[in-house]
C-alpha cells in the first residue's frame, strides 16, 4: 500500500473561477499544474506563482498558493526576486508568447542566463489572446488577419533554441491537452535544480481556430533527452515545432546566493535611501 | 473521435486498488462537469449549466456509492502518477478542448457518451487481464454499470437532433479582425 497523500490536486484549486473561453488551453495547463503540484506535495505556503499580464497570466488567481500578477513582460523578474530573496520556496512563472517573447523577451534571455531554480511554464498559442488576435513572436509569418493582412511576413521567434542558447537548464515541450504529459513533464522541470523551460502548446480556440487541431499535430520526440546542447539544438532546430517531451536537460549548477549575503545589515543598506 | 482509448498495457493488482480507480474515475468526471459547468454559467450558456450540473450530481452520487460499496477495504491513496490511466487524463472525464460557449445539449451528451465508453473500456479491460476472481467480479460490476450508463446516455440523445450546421455562428464576434 502507498504511503498517504493528504494533498490532492482539487486542494491546489482556488475558489474562483476561470474566465477562459470554453475549450481554451490553458484550463488543461490548470489542471496539470494542480496535479502537478499533487504529486509533488508541496504545501501551498510553500508555492509561489509569479505572472504578467494576458489570458494565460491570469493562471495564478485560479491556483491555491501564493500568487502575484503581476505587470506585462516582468513576471520573470519578479520571479527571480523572489526566489533570491526566499530560495525555500518553488517558484513556478507562467505566462503567455507575448508576455515572456514580446515585452519581456529580454527577461527570458537573462532568466535563462542566470539559471536561478525556478520553473517558466509559457502557454504557447503564437497570439494576443487577451487583446483580441494580433501577431505574436511565435506567429507564422503567413498568418493572415485583418490586424496582420496578409501576415506578418517575419521569421517566428524560437523559444526552446534560445532558451538553450541562453543557458537554460531544462528545456521540454508539451500539449496542454496531454494533461499527463504535461503533469509528468512539469514534475521534472520543477524538480530539476536550475531554470526550467516548458513550452505548453495551449490553443487559443477563439482567436486561432484552427489550433483546435494541435492534438492530431503533436508527437511524442521519438528521443530520450540529452544534456548535450549541441545536439539538443540540433533536434530543436530540425523539428516541426511539435515535438513533446523533455529535450535538454542540463547539468549546469544552479545560481545560489550565499545566504549570509542576503542578511547583511539592512539599516545600513536601506540609509542612504532614507527621506 | 470516440470514446476509444490508446491501447496501453494496464495492470490493477488488488481489488482496492481497483476501488481507488473507480472512485478518482467518477470524482474526476463529477469535478470536470462542475469546471463545464461553470464555464457554461460565465459565458451566458445557461442551459448547458444546468446540462453540466445535472450530470456532475449523477457522478457525484456514483462517487459515493464506490466508497460505501468498498465497505471495509482501505482505498489506497493514489498520487497523480499512481494512477494507471490508458489515455492522457482520466478515462470519464468530459474533453475539455471540445467545449464551446455556443454548444447545445447534443453537444454535451456526446461528450457525456464518450466519456462512458472510455470508462467502460477501462473496466472490460480490467475484467479480460485480472487473474484474481474477486478483482474481476468487481470489474465486472463496474463494466457493467458503465454499459447501462452508456445506454441512458444513448437514450437521452434520441430527444436532442445533431444541430444545424451554423451553430457557433455569433452575429457579435469577440474577434477584431472579423
Ligand atoms: C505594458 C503593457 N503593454 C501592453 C499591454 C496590453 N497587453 C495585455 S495582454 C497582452 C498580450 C497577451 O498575449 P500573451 O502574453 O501571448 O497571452 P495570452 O492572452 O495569449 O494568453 C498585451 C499586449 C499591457 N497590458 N501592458
Ligand atoms: S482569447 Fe484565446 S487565450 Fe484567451 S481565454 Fe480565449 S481562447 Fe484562451
Amino acid at each position: 500500500m502507498n504511503a498517504p497523500v493528504s494533498l490532492k490536486a482539487s486542494d491546489y484549486k482556488s475558489d474562483l473561477k476561470p474566465v477562459w473561453c470554453p475549450g481554451c488551453g490553458d484550463y488543461h495547463v490548470l489542471l496539470a499544474v494542480t496535479k502537478a503540484l499533487a504529486e509533488l506535495q508541496r504545501p501551498a505556503h510553500d508555492i509561489a506563482v509569479i505572472s504578467g499580464i494576458g489570458c494565460s497570466s491570469r493562471i495564478p488567481a485560479y491556483l491555491n498558493a501564493y500568487g502575484f500578477h503581476g505587470v506585462h513582460g516582468r513576471a520573470l523578474p519578479l520571479g527571480t526576486g523572489l526566489k533570491v530573496a526566499r530560495p525555500e520556496l518553488t517558484v513556478l512563472v507562467a505566462g503567455g508568447d507575448g508576455d515572456g517573447f514580446s515585452i519581456g523577451g529580454n527577461h527570458f534571455l537573462h532568466a535563462c542566463r542566470r539559471n536561478i531554480d525556478i520553473t517558466y511554464l509559457v502557454m504557447d498559442n503564437q497570439v494576443y489572446g487577451m487583446t483580441k488576435g494580433q501577431p505574436s513572436p511565435t506567429t507564422a509569418p503567413d498568418w493572415d488577419s485583418a490586424l496582420s493582412p496578409g501576415g506578418t511576413g517575419l521569421r517566428p521567434f524560437h523559444p526552446l533554441v534560445i532558451a538553450l542558447a541562453s543557458g537554460a537548464n531544462f528545456v521540454a515541450r508539451t500539449f496542454s491537452g496531454d494533461i499527463k504529459g504535461t503533469t509528468q513533464t512539469l514534475v521534472e522541470a520543477i524538480r530539476h535544480p536550475g531554470f526550467s523551460f516548458v513550452e505548453v502548446l495551449s490553443p487559443c480556440v477563439t482567436f486561432r481556430p484552427e489550433q483546435r487541431e494541435w492534438k492530431s499535430a503533436v508527437h511524442a520526440a521519438p528521443v530520450t533527452p540529452t544534456d548535450d546542447p549541441a545536439r539538443a539544438a540540433r533536434r530543436i532546430m530540425t523539428d516541426d515545432g511539435f515535438n513533446t517531451g523533455i529535450l535538454f536537460r542540463g547539468t549546469r549548477d544552479p545560481y545560489s546566493l550565499a545566504r549570509s549575503d542576503t542578511v547583511a545589515d539592512m539599516t545600513a543598506f536601506e540609509r542612504p535611501f532614507e527621506l | 473521435m470516440t470514446g476509444k482509448q490508446p491501447k496501453v498495457l494496464i495492470s490493477i493488482e488488488t481489488e482496492a486498488e481497483l476501488l481507488a480507480h473507480a472512485h478518482a474515475i467518477e470524482q474526476d468526471a463529477l469535478e470536470r462537469y462542475r469546471m463545464l459547468a461553470d464555464q457554461m454559467e460565465a459565458h451566458n450558456n445557461p442551459v448547458l449549466a444546468e446540462l453540466f450540473r445535472e450530470l456532475a450530481s449523477h457522478e457525484e452520487k456514483h462517487a459515493a456509492e464506490i466508497l460505501s460499496r468498498a465497505g471495509n477495504i482501505a482505498l489506497p491513496d493514489l498520487r497523480p502518477s499512481e494512477f494507471k490511466w490508458p489515455g492522457v487524463d482520466s478515462p470519464e472525464s468530459a474533453e475539455l478542448d471540445l467545449a464551446h460557449y455556443k454548444m447545445t445539449p447534443w453537444h454535451a451528451l456526446q461528450m457525456a457518451l464518450r466519456a462512458e465508453q472510455r470508462a467502460f473500456a477501462f473496466f472490460d479491460h480490467v475484467v479480460n487481464s485480472a487473474g484474481d476472481p474477486n478483482l474481476k467480479a468487481w470489474a465486472e460490476e463496474f463494466r457493467d454499470e458503465e454499459a447501462e450508463h452508456v445506454e441512458l446516455v444513448e437514450r437521452l440523445l434520441e430527444k436532442y437532433p445533431e444541430p444545424e450546421p451554423g451553430w457557433d455562428e455569433d452575429d457579435d464576434l469577440p474577434a477584431l479582425q472579423d
